[in-house]
């Protein structure tokens, strides 16, 4: 069972520090980040009208956002005329206990569950075997990662950091039915799950999903996926429940156009994904349930600026293109949302109470290039300088700012101090004492000039022209 | 109060004030694409499935020679020609993962992305129908390609369950190496019928 991200300690300079020295992550992240960011450029190049899906992306959902309320009541009408049935859950908690019953209710104690971002953050796998139900994660690399008692490190590729190797180690250690004299050759390692899953599916009776998008004006749910587990879980089991983010919402069936192009292009960096189903309340005979989740959304909703977090829709590029995460990986970030979305969305669905999500904001060089990628324009450093604001600040750094502020706030002042820091330039230490050391921990303190720019400019002025 | 009831009310007290949105709809809708046929087979094959372009007379014979003696899921509503010499496979799970292919038609193909679209009508099977076999050979008449995203989108009824299909199943979960063929059909055969 994988373990769960909730109440996990550190901060993230400290967790991003024992990544780094690890070569083999950094090796594997940079093979990853690097192979995906070339297919998405290329996939994306061939689109004469990016930049117009990606406006259009963008104020579909800011038009969901603003009218939330409408379109998940036109969302339950649907589901629930086309024989689905929906549940409200205020917080994980809830959410869990809604889950449990169901499948309670059905008698099974085991379900299959399809790669889901929204049951991650709520601990459900965990809340299930509470009350003795199995939870099989059925993608690969989940499967990689439950296998392993890991942590997924990557919205698209959870297992992206490990190797051929360790995923082969995980298998014959773990899997019980790995076959004997498995290679490392990823089609083997894929035989070897594909042959692992297969009965299971055949077999089981209730699946959990998560959706891309719901479609409120139909009611239409919509999942994509490469592997055909999802496939698998959606259409095989008995009962399906399905556990979504109220955020997942478009208003109307024609909006799909716009995000079926934008979200295989800038995720997997392919001009479809292999496999996308879509369905609208109880398909085929199936007894359907659909859970919808805020645990934290309207939070993020009532802020101005933060609200955009909102609109993602889980495609992963900006982690591909974040120099930050490329280094740190996805586990110093201490959530199922890592890289510079999770870095928005994590301290603001769980408040910045904790070390960890406190430091969170700060998980960026603000470089920008997490925007340029992101295919409905999330202004990540916006809401980065935003959170920043808000994070709370020790007290020598308030001192500090408040320092700096009132040697800044008058011109003789400044020159004052600048004259006195050239002549004590020998004094200064290349590392500050005391609290001032979680400055110059991580970065250099620039060099002191032999004469301010100010008094040398001044002199310059007087004597150096004609 | 009811979660329904709260959700609600925490929503509508964080929007209050917040701007109206217009939506800017400046994407084609309707990409011009002088072959349809060759684009959409071109597609498909880059995704590594097998394509082949016919004239329609010739689609049923083609068919025959793919599926001669081999044990197919022929589902309800097939032109009875697309299925010649096949041997029929049952209806049962176990039956289903024990045939070796199963002969669909579809709803819509896409050009531009290679994608066949089934919505469980006549002649394309149920959802495990096309799932479960390891073996995927899909008739798609040249009518019925469009050139994006967007037209198929307007073709297709979403009160249906819709699978779109882009190629053979697929994982690049291992170092983000492609492999082929995970959980559904590990062979994914098209025939373009013009």
């Amino acid at each position: 069972m994988s373990a769960t991200f909730l109440g996990m300690p550190g901060s993230f300079p400290n967790n991003a520090e024992k990544a780094v020295q690890n070569s083999q992550l950094r090796y594997n992240l940079r093979k990853a980040t690097h192979t995906i960011r070339g297919r998405r450029a290329s996939v994306v190049g061939e689109l004469p009208d990016w930049q117009e899906l990606r406006a259009a992306g963008k104020a579909i959902k800011d038009e969901t956002l603003r009218h939330l309320d409408r379109y998940l009541l036109q969302l339950e009408e649907a589901v629930t005329d086309a024989g689905g049935h929906v549940h409200w859950a205020r917080d994980a908690a809830e959410a869990n206990r809604i889950v449990t019953d169901l499948v309670k209710a059905t008698g099974e104690t085991e379900v299959v569950k399809v790669k889901s971002m929204a049951t991650q953050e709520i601990g459900l796998n965990e809340a299930l075997a509470e009350h003795g139900i199995a939870a099989y994660e059925t993608d690969l690399a989940e499967l990689i990662v439950q296998l392993g008692d890991d942590f997924p490190s990557h919205i698209l590729v959870p297992a992206i950091h490990r190797n051929r190797a360790e995923i082969r180690e995980i298998f014959l250690d773990r899997m019980g039915d790995a076959p004997e004299g498995l290679t490392d050759e990823p089609a083997a390692l894929t035989e070897a799950a594909r042959l692992h899953l297969r009965e299971r599916f055949l077999r089981s009776k209730v699946a959990i999903s998560g959706a891309n998008f719901m479609v409120a004006e139909t009611g239409t749910l919509v999942v994509l996926e490469s592997e055909g587990n999802g496939r698998m879980c959606l259409s095989l089991p008995e009962t399906l429940i399905s556990v979504v983010g109220i955020e997942k919402l478009v208003p109307s069936w024609r909006d799909l156009e716009v995000f079926l192009q934008l979200l295989p292009r800038s995720s997997t960096g392919e001009r479809m994904n292999p496999y996308t189903s879509t369905w609208t309340g109880s398909a085929e005979g199936q007894e359907f349930h659909l859970v919808l989740l805020d645990n934290g959304r309207t939070g993020v909703l009532a802020d101005e600026v933060g609200r955009q977090a909102l609109r993602c829709i889980r495609c992963s590029a900006c982690l591909n293109v974040c120099p930050v995460y490329e280094r740190a990986g996805g586990h110093a970030y201490g959530s199922v949302y890592p890289g510079p979305i999770g870095a928005i969305l994590t301290p603001q669905l769980r408040g910045m109470g904790s070390d960890l999500d406190a430091s969170l904001p700060y998980a960026s060089s603000l470089c920008g290039a997490c925007f340029e990628a992101c295919p409905v324009a999330i202004d990540i450093p916006e809401v980065l300088v935003h959170l920043r604001a808000e994070a709370p600040h020790g007290a020598a750094e308030r001192a500090g700012m408040r320092l700096a502020g009132w040697v800044f706030g008058d011109r003789a002042r400044l020159a004052g101090v600048q004259r006195l820091a050239s002549r004590l330039r020998k004094l200064v230490p290349k590392r500050l004492p005391g609290p001032l050391s979680a400055w110059t921990d991580t970065r250099d303190l620039p060099d002191i000039p032999e004469e301010p720019f100010r008094d040398w400019w001044e002199r310059e002025e007087r004597h150096g022209r004609p | 109060m009811g979660a329904r009831e709260e959700i609600l009310g925490r929503i509508r007290q964080a929007v209050r004030g917040a701007p109206e949105v217009e939506i800017p709809r400046g994407y084609r809708t309707a990409p011009p694409v002088d072959d349809l046929a060759g684009l959409f087979a071109e597609r498909v094959r880059d995704y590594r499935a097998i394509v082949h372009v016919l004239p329609a007379a010739e689609v049923p014979a083609a068919i025959t020679e793919l599926v001669r003696g081999r044990r197919m899921v022929i589902p309800d509503g097939l032109p009875p020609e697309w299925s010649e010499g096949a041997e029929p496979a049952g209806g049962s799970l176990a039956e289903l993962d024990a045939a070796d292919g199963v002969v669909t038609g579809c709803a819509v193909a896409i050009a531009e992305t290679g994608t066949i679209v089934l919505d469980t009508g006549p002649g394309q099977g149920t959802r495990a129908q096309t799932l479960v076999p390891d073996y995927h050979l899909c008739v798609v008449l040249a009518g019925q390609i469009v050139a994006g995203v967007p037209e198929a989108v307007a073709r297709l009824d979403p009160s249906r369950p819709l699978t779109w299909i882009s190629g053979p199943s697929a994982t690049s979960d291992i170092e983000l190496n492609r492999v082929e063929g995970v959980h559904g059909p590990r062979t994914l055969e098209v025939i373009v019928s013009t």
